[in-house]
């Protein structure tokens, strides 16, 4: 990465961090000056995580290979029940053991 | 009784830290992973103190997304604590506008949880309390980050351990955590197929703006769902 690109990741951080406090101090502003967000605004901006967190999570299924796909299958199985410590712990298990066996 | 209040703080954060260090180390490693380098992971963990945000922030990095669509979903996946800010502030009315400051600074998903648990029980909530168990878990959040940065440079090859799978399983949780909001699945089908066809007919990084337009869009003309009063919920972790 030259200087140019690495100021620019500093620059984002800054922004990101700057968004990120704004996040946790915007209930309080709102809650004090009692203002609403309009509901097809919030609806959407509620959307967001889930849409942008999939766009990482599919394309990887897809592309990804055989041992990533079934890595993630089982981790999406043992997500619905346990934590995301354990679905990593179990993932990177599967993942790990594929490779061994097909090397 | 300040000292006291802001040890009782720190014994109740520190199951927190036990848990939250092995995400601070894995942060470390997939920063460097992601073109990072060491003070990069520092300084985001330093200056964010967003665990699933800062993940989100260095995988669209390394994915070279553009800078305004890795700051609007990091600004995204920490909306949710607005509903938190707004819920606690009626608990800290007495503290100074500094202290304040350093309040929403500090205001993770745990630290919400436990303040509004320790009002509830009738204790005081007092800034000394709320900054031994914010630096409990602010700290060794650094340190956790550093660690895995430096160990994450050793590495010559992330696949070579398996650490290149990590970060959808991780994101794939975080999906999964939010499948209680209104419009989840519809919102998650549109923008993973979105995203498979235009990672095929467009190419990286593009998948991600236009996946991510593609459950946006659908969520806002979808109906909206009747009025309820706004729950405040905890969705995740660190």
């Amino acid at each position: 990465m030259d200087s140019s690109e690495h100021m620019q990741l500093i620059y984002i951080i800054l922004a990101a961090a700057v968004a990120t406090f704004l996040t946790r101090i915007g209930g309080y502003v709102m809650i004090t000056q009692m203002k609403r967000i309009p509901p097809r605004m919030e609806a959407a901006l509620n959307s967001v995580p889930a849409a942008v967190l999939s766009t990482l999570v599919a394309p990887a299924f897809v592309y990804g290979g055989f041992d990533v796909a079934a890595a993630m299958l089982v981790a999406f199985a043992v997500g619905l029940r346990v934590s995301s410590l354990w679905m990593l712990a179990v993932g990177w298990l599967v993942v790990m053991t594929i490779r061994y066996l097909t090397v | 009784m300040t000292k006291d209040d802001f040890w009782q703080g720190v014994r109740g954060g520190f199951p927190v830290m036990v848990s939250a260090s092995p995400f601070g180390a894995l942060f470390g490693a997939l920063a460097i992973d992601n073109g990072f380098s060491v003070f990069d992971a520092v300084f985001m963990s330093a200056t964010l103190y967003a665990g699933a945000s800062q993940m989100v922030g260095i995988e669209l990095f390394g994915h070279k997304v553009q800078p305004w669509l890795i700051v609007l979903s990091i600004f995204a996946v920490n909306f949710r604590h607005i509903l938190y800010s707004a819920s606690i502030a009626r608990h800290i009315r007495h503290f100074s506008g500094v202290q304040k400051f350093f309040t929403f600074f500090l205001l993770v998903d745990p630290q919400y949880a436990e303040t509004e648990k320790r009002a509830e029980r009738g204790e005081p909530v007092s800034f000394a309390w709320y900054l031994g168990f914010a630096m409990i878990i602010y700290i060794p959040w650094q340190i956790t980050t550093l660690l895995g940065a430096i160990f994450g440079q050793m590495i010559g090859e992330p696949r070579a351990i398996g650490l290149d799978v990590l970060l959808s399983i991780y994101f794939m949780g975080l999906v999964l955590g939010f499948r209680k909001r209104d419009n989840w699945l519809p919102v998650v089908a549109a923008s993973s197929l979105a995203s498979i066809a235009a990672m095929h007919f467009v190419g990286s990084p593009w998948h991600v703006s236009i996946g991510a337009i593609a459950g946006i869009a659908l969520a806002a003309c979808l109906p909206l769902p009747k009025q309820h009063e706004e729950p405040v919920t905890l969705e995740h972790e660190v």
